[in-house]
């Protein structure tokens, strides 16, 4: 399988008036269709940085992003982006603001099929009773799940999500990992998430990439996480490999993310082959709309 | 209790107090004002003569009562249209309105879009910055004579609208025009400015066209900030009317005014004065209720 997503050499600097900051370097990365990978580093890495290079939000300073065989320059619906604050706008409804993407991307779709879609996500999130609220009338928690229904309305390529749980309380936070991986596996997109939740991490991604920490960040580690799809949460806990994952995860955080890697970028491509993609789930819901 | 309470709060702060300055206020014009005195005094003839004078620290002040005696008619007769520049305060006040509605509606017109274009684009706001800083400052009272001048030969007839525009009329559109424009310029351009990154990623994101960028995402975000501007821009243009009717000798309250100065009718000038701060007010409070309609969103 060749991958949807490449990143290859990519490196960001930006320049001040304290002269050029290199923030990240020589960062590769191969992601497969279908494929949901984590980005774990120390706060100021550079992980959002990486994330907006991806929605193009950023142009890259060196190298460049290959997303579904053509290169990425510049921002567009065919990602979906959920920031790290929910980022709605406050003068729209929740449902407004999910249908002004579903509009954007679905302009020639019918009215009432376009208003469809958007109930349709915001239902999936939980939302169907609070969805013609104001953002600032909701918790932050609900924001936080417009923002994931905007994402996945807009039927994009892939999504990324820059630590969309951050904020949240633990209930909360777990409550909406499982609606993330649900329409995650529902919808198969491929993802590209921040966080800085080893536990999250480990639940939602098929591989962990770790970031070392910056200035010049670039990817210090990658692991693969082996559990099969569909996942419970009390499956992951009580699998045999999960302590010696998530032990290996934390010793990365505390010992390796500080030296700098000297040695050459593993080979993501093989990782990439041999994430386990099978998806025994059934047939994904028909949507009302499918992909322009 | 609780109930009883907040109507006692609201006496005292809503009705006691205001009242108590307002009593105040009255008892210091009162003591500053003068009377007329009449005395009969034997004069060189010897014959009984009564002299009337005006005594008081401020002789020629027309006392409250004095005031509301010759403003009756106007106040109690507000419509009435005796003549060009003897009618009902409110008619007068009307006239007044309907000139700054006029300008003012030309002043946000112009203005918003000029703002918009100093908040989104930098070398906009380079090129124009230091004329705006320079035309701001500029007195009504200066523009109108070049508005006089601008409009001698215009003429302007609205079809529908009854008589065509003067000149005068014209010089005080342009003038409350100019010189309410700034404060909607400067504070649009400065909500522009105060847009967070959040919203534009949003839009980025979405690939938004730039007509649906501006209206859907630029135009809500900075709404508060123009209502803002609009709500000084109208203080100005009231500011503005007044003056601008007090030189061109137009019928409208600060028109009544001056001629009122000149035929030495000073409680007609109080009259007036409490006419323009009511009406301002009343502008002030209902743009402040709109604009706190569109804060709260
Ligand atoms: N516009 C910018 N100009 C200069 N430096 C920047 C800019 N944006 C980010 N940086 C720097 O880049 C580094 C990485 O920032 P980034 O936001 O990517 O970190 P992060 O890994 O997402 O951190 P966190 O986990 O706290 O969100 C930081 O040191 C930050 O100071
Ligand atoms: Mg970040």
């Amino acid at each position: 399988m060749s991958a949807h997503l490449e990143l290859s050499q990519i490196g960001k600097t930006y320049s001040s008036a304290r002269g050029r900051a290199v923030i990240v370097q020589n960062f590769n990365l191969k992601v497969a269709k279908g494929e949901f990978v984590t980005l774990i580093g120390h706060s100021g890495c550079g992980k959002s940085t990486v994330l907006s290079m991806l929605s193009g939000l950023q142009p890259p300073s060196e190298g460049a992003i290959i997303l579904a065989g053509k290169e990425v320059r510049g921002p567009g619906p065919d990602r979906g982006v959920v920031f790290q604050s929910p980022c709605l706008l406050p003068w729209l409804s929740a449902f407004d603001n999910v249908l002004l993407g579903v509009n954007q991307v679905f302009p020639n779709a019918p009215r009432a099929e376009r208003h469809q879609v958007a109930e349709y996500y915001l239902s999936i999130v939980g939302l169907a009773d609070s969805m013609h609220r104001r953002p600032a009338e909701i918790s932050a928690g609900m924001r936080q799940r417009v923002g994931i229904a905007r994402a996945f309305a807009i039927a994009p390529k892939m999504l990324l999500l820059d630590e969309p749980f951050g904020m949240l309380d633990s209930l909360t936070r777990m409550e909406l990992q499982q609606v993330l991986v649900d329409l995650w596996r529902r919808d198969q997109k491929t993802a590209v998430m921040v966080t800085h939740d080893v536990d999250e991490a480990l639940f939602l991604s098929d591989r962990i990439v770790m970031m070392t920490d910056g200035p010049a960040a670039e990817v210090g580690d990658i692991l693969t996480v082996p559990f099969p799809h569909p996942r419970s949460r009390q499956e992951v806990l009580d699998h045999p490999e999960y302590s010696r994952l998530r032990d290996h995860l934390i010793e990365f955080l505390e010992v390796h993310a500080h030296r700098r890697k000297t040695g050459p970028a593993e080979a993501p491509a093989d990782t990439a082959a041999s994430v386990p993609l099978a998806c025994p789930h059934p047939e994904p819901t028909p949507l009302p709309l499918s992909t322009p | 209790m609780k109930p009883l309470q907040r109507l006692q709060r609201f006496f005292l702060e809503s009705l006691f107090l205001p009242a108590v300055g307002l009593l105040l206020c009255l008892l210091l014009w009162q003591v500053l004002s003068g009377k007329t005195v009449k005395t009969t005094v034997r004069d060189d003839f010897g014959d009984l003569v009564t002299v009337t004078k005006r005594v008081g620290l401020s002789k020629d002040l027309p006392s409250p009562a004095e005031t509301w005696a010759a403003s009756k008619t106007y106040v109690l007769q507000p419509w009435a249209k005796r003549g060009e520049l003897d009618q009902g305060i409110l008619a007068f006040t009307w006239l007044s309105l309907k000139l700054v509605a006029q300008g003012y509606a030309i002043a946000l017109i112009l203005g918003t879009p000029i703002g918009f274009c100093l908040g989104l684009s930098k070398s906009f706001a380079k090129t124009f910055d230091p004329i705006i800083q320079i035309l701001r400052p500029v007195s009504p009272l200066a523009w109108l004579p070049l508005g006089m001048v601008l409009f001698l030969s215009v003429k302007i007839h609205v079809p529908g609208a009854g008589a065509p525009y003067t000149a005068s009329e014209l010089a005080a559109i342009f003038t409350i025009a100019v010189c309410s424009m700034w404060p909607t310029v400067l504070n649009t351009a400065v909500g522009v400015r105060a847009i967070p990154q959040d919203y534009l990623n949003v839009a980025k994101v979405l690939k938004l066209s730039r007509t649906k960028t501006l209206l859907k995402v630029l135009v809500p975000a900075t709404l508060p900030y123009m209502f803002t501007g609009f709500r000084l821009s109208l203080g100005i243009a009231w500011l503005v009317i007044v003056a601008a009717e007090m030189l061109t000798g137009r019928p409208g309250v600060g028109g009544f005014l001056w001629q009122q100065y000149n035929a030495l009718n000073y409680a007609h000038i109080i009259l007036c004065i409490l006419t323009i701060g009511f009406v301002g007010y009343a502008l002030d409070r209902l743009m402040s209720l709109v604009e706190s309609r569109f804060k709260s969103v």
